[in-house]
């Protein structure tokens, strides 16, 4: 309906487990430069959703899909894409922090730019430091880029792979229970980036926390038993649920 | 924002996706070498056995089965029968068992369920430095240190001892059977042990806490609760020694004596098959003394080979059972 | 009350004698490097390791010869057995479910177990007899064979304790699958699968029974990969089962020699292995 095209969109994508259908026939549109969640139950298949975006799904055991996803309109299971290009654009960060342990935290903040060559060390320096600052670790790590990621605390670790991964400047960041290993202050970092980081991004979060949903998210998508139940403005679907069961989950009256 | 990521026409199906994930030309490439090193194993397998058959091919036509129960051993006359290789190769196996299967089950319990934890790491490591020293130097050993204290002490001894058994009658050699059964009883212990280390350590905590919770003593905890749970592990280690017995070769070449012969007595000297291959392989002057050791290579490799397979098994077993060891983590 | 002190006695007695055999199973290693100190080390000296041994009879000599051949012939063994076995193992560990890896697996873990005499007599199959001659190469073949199965199976194991997490976060980035691989994965796991290698590389380095006819021993210092080469445990083998007393003091200085390669080789390796993940610098 409107004129801008959507960030990502996905059109009757099923996602499947060898023979277990996760997601189920999954319609949806996300708009560029805005946070959007991904809630409920946990096995819902929120998360198998967000592997699909990038095309991770399929690296799983049996892992295959059907009907669509689109990048900018572009088919990103299409014959020609090709899943390194996409993963550059289709940004990821895990519910534990995965900082490559043999990397610096220079390093690991390199890893994805390293890769395509080309850059010069100057080059590489200043991405590695506006990335740090983005992800709002600069001023804790800039003494000690090259010691190693592992002595960081694990909240430090997460925006560490948070600044890995929006270096290389991807179009979307898909989250994946981002705070689900850290403490509450660790969580509030992260939720606080959000806000600045969508500016230049389009944030995908899966999270099996409400709150967090309603305070970082402009839209919310409600899953349940790999169907999509409900999608709309955040602020909407808090307060005024239009379905039954979604407004039994927000409320904490499921099961 | 405009797009620079091709738009294809349909979107394709699940065959069609890992395909593209592969279509990487780096990962077709690594895939190849990978999968080349990974067939370069059972192939090695296969042609280790294609060619020890070839080349005793013409001692399997002249003596065929019967090759295994005959006891000539006379290359002058082109007469071949490893009965008495394979019967001294089993017997200082055998042997070597019985002493080192007590002592490196009991190390490996005490190790995994008794000793004070300082302890357990040093001792386990000084253990398996004995499975690094190589075999020609326990030979060494054997021939000029353990070789004289056992005519001289230890033979003398057991046979005044045990001497109304036919085991340990007759004249004492310094070389023997049972000097051969001494120094491999040495070698496999720490193999013994280290395997039956790993196999005590994946049986799961509430095995022993189980027990001790019933009122058992630690000890009863042992028997009743872990062993019974590790058996099978615990017997694929004791077959893993007996595999390494039956092929040591430098060590039980030096002390044995080498002789083609079958006594009753431990204190005789014997031969075992991979002793008589270490001899002879380099003198040998015919073409059929070649295919008769090649034979005898082939007849260690398909036991060792088979013994060692159902050790797996059995290790195998347990550790499927019981993951909770270090891969849990 | 009598019944469990009983018991209890029984449960310490068991103990009792659990501990004796700890002391006797370390009884051999302390018996064994004692001897090679008291009996090696007086005939130890610098010239033992730059000089070639000298005629039968006269004393002393050295084991040069021994040393460079037994670093060329483990060297070249080195170069085969460790790209196969890591390869082999990368593949079992990055395609576990594969009937491949697990057919590789479990030949690895049986060909483990091969008396290296078996694989001394197939590579003079193959190599010495067709050649008429015999060779280092043939010794180094034998002692790769004898590798790849070690080598396999520790790469693989350190792979597995590397969490996929790591493998997914890599993936994530864009990285290829190979890069993915190598960069990330074995990188990670370098320092336990250098620990096995270095063992492994201990182990068949004290191998004699496979070099007894293929490389066969020389008298002197060969460089040449075609021809006989002298090796430290051919030289031990040797001299030990020659006539004259000083062979065997040459014999036993040889044997402390090897064994300080060997034992320094894994104690090495055992304590690289304490720190496995953590503390590396990049």
């Amino acid at each position: 309906m409107t004129e801008v095209l959507p960030r990502v969109q996905t059109s009757s994508l099923t996602a499947i487990y060898g023979k277990v259908a996760a997601v189920k026939s999954v319609t949806l549109e996300f708009a560029a430069n805005q946070v959007h969640a991904l809630i409920g139950p946990s096995g819902c298949g929120k998360s198998t959703f967000l592997r699909t975006i990038n095309r991770m799904h399929e690296m799983s055991v049996g892992g295959w899909v059907t009907g669509k996803v689109l990048l900018d309109g572009a088919d990103v299971y299409g014959p020609d894409v090709s899943v390194i290009q996409l993963r550059r654009r289709v940004g990821m960060v895990f519910q534990k922090p995965t900082p490559f342990p043999t990397k610096s935290i220079y390093g690991n903040v390199a890893a994805g730019l390293v890769i395509e060559g080309g850059r010069s060390r100057a080059e590489l320096d200043r991405i590695v430091e506006r990335s740090l600052q983005r992800a709002a670790l600069w001023d804790e790590v800039k003494d000690r880029l090259k010691t190693s990621a592992m002595a960081l605390s694990g909240g430090q670790q997460q925006r560490l792979c948070l600044a890995r991964t929006i270096a290389p400047e991807p179009e979307v960041i898909l989250l994946d229970e981002p705070t689900a290993s850290l403490d509450p202050q660790g969580t509030q970092r992260i939720e606080e980036l959000m806000f600045e980081l969508k500016r230049d991004f389009t944030i995908i979060i899966v999270t099996h926390n409400m709150q967090q949903a309603a305070r970082v998210s402009d839209t919310t998508t409600f899953f349940y038993l790999g169907s999509m139940i409900e999608h709309g403005a955040t602020r909407q679907m808090f307060t005024t649920p239009a379905n039954e069961q979604t407004e039994a989950y927000i409320t904490g009256r499921f099961g | 924002m405009a797009t620079t990521l091709p738009t294809g026409g349909l979107s394709r199906r699940a065959a069609t996706l890992k395909a593209l994930t592969g279509a990487v030309r780096g990962d077709q490439i690594f895939r190849i070498l990978l999968t080349t090193a990974a067939l370069a194993i059972p192939a090695l397998l296969l042609a280790l056995l294609a060619v020890l058959v070839r080349g005793a091919r013409p001692a399997i036509a002249q003596f065929g089965v019967g090759f295994a129960a005959t006891k000539t051993w006379d290359p002058v006359a082109g007469q071949f029968g490893a009965f008495p290789m394979i019967v001294g190769t089993l017997l200082t196996s055998l042997v070597a068992l019985l002493i080192a299967v007590p002592l490196s089950l009991g190390v490996a319990v005490y190790l995994t369920e008794f000793a004070p934890g300082f302890l357990r790491r040093p001792v386990a490591m000084t253990i398996e430095l004995l499975a690094a020293i190589p075999s020609v130097v326990y030979g060494l050993w054997g021939v000029f240190v353990l070789i004289p204290l056992l005519q001289h002490a230890v033979f003398p001894f057991l046979r005044s001892l045990l001497g109304f058994l036919p085991l340990f009658r007759g004249v004492i050699y310094g070389p023997s059977v049972l000097a051969a059964s001494i120094i491999l009883a040495i070698m496999i212990m720490p193999f013994i042990m280290s395997v039956a280390r790993e196999v005590l350590l994946a049986v799961p905590g509430s095995q022993r806490e189980a027990a001790m919770a019933l009122g058992a003593t630690r000890w009863e905890a042992v028997r009743t609760a872990i062993v019974p749970y590790a058996r099978s592990g615990l017997i694929g280690a004791i077959i893993l020694g007996l595999g390494r017995a039956l092929g040591e070769t430098m060590a039980v070449t030096m002390l044995i004596g080498n002789r083609h012969d079958i006594s009753a007595s431990l204190f005789a000297p014997g031969y075992t098959m991979a002793a008589a291959i270490a001899n002879e392989f380099n003198e040998a002057a015919t073409p059929m003394h070649y295919a008769a050791l090649t034979y005898v290579a082939l007849l260690l490799f398909v036991i060792t080979v088979l013994v060692n397979a159902a050790a797996r098994f059995l290790i195998w077993r347990v550790s499927r059972g019981g993951v909770s060891g270090r891969n849990s983590a | 009350m009598n019944r469990r002190t009983v018991r209890r006695v029984k449960s310490n007695v068991m103990v009792g004698i659990m501990m004796a055999a700890v002391i006797v199973a370390v009884l051999p290693l302390l018996f064994i490097l004692a001897s090679l100190l008291l009996r090696g080390a007086s005939s130890l000296s610098l010239a033992f390791f730059t000089h070639l041994p000298a005629p039968a009879g006269e004393s002393g000599g050295g084991v040069l010869h021994a040393i460079v051949g037994t670093l060329i012939i483990v060297g070249m063994a080195s170069l085969a057995g460790i790209p196969i076995g890591a390869g082999a193992g990368v593949y079992c560990a990055e395609y576990p479910g594969s009937r491949l890896s697990l057919v590789t697996r479990f030949v690895s873990d049986v060909m483990n177990g091969t008396p290296s005499i078996v694989v001394g007599v197939f590579a003079w199959t193959i190599i010495v007899a067709p050649q008429h001659h015999y060779s280092a190469l043939a010794g180094s073949a034998a002692l790769a064979i004898l590798m790849i199965p070690m080598v396999m199976r520790t790469t693989e194991e350190l792979l597995k304790l590397v969490p996929n997490s790591l493998r997914e976060a890599a993936l994530a980035l864009g990285y290829a699958r190979w890069r993915t691989t190598l960069s990330v994965m074995l990188r990670t796991a370098l320092p336990g699968i250098v620990t096995g290698t270095l063992l492994a590389i201990a182990r068949i380095a004290g191998e004699t029974a496979p070099l007894l006819f293929t490389a066969l021993g020389n008298q002197y210092l060969s460089f040449r990969p075609n021809a006989p080469m002298a090796a430290l445990p051919l030289v031990v083998f040797t001299y030990s089962i020659g006539p004259y007393e000083e062979w065997h003091r040459f014999a036993w200085a040889a044997a402390l020699v090897l064994i300080l390669v060997v034992l320094v080789l894994s104690i090495a390796a055992r304590f690289a292995t304490r720190q496995r993940f953590g503390a590396t610098r990049d």
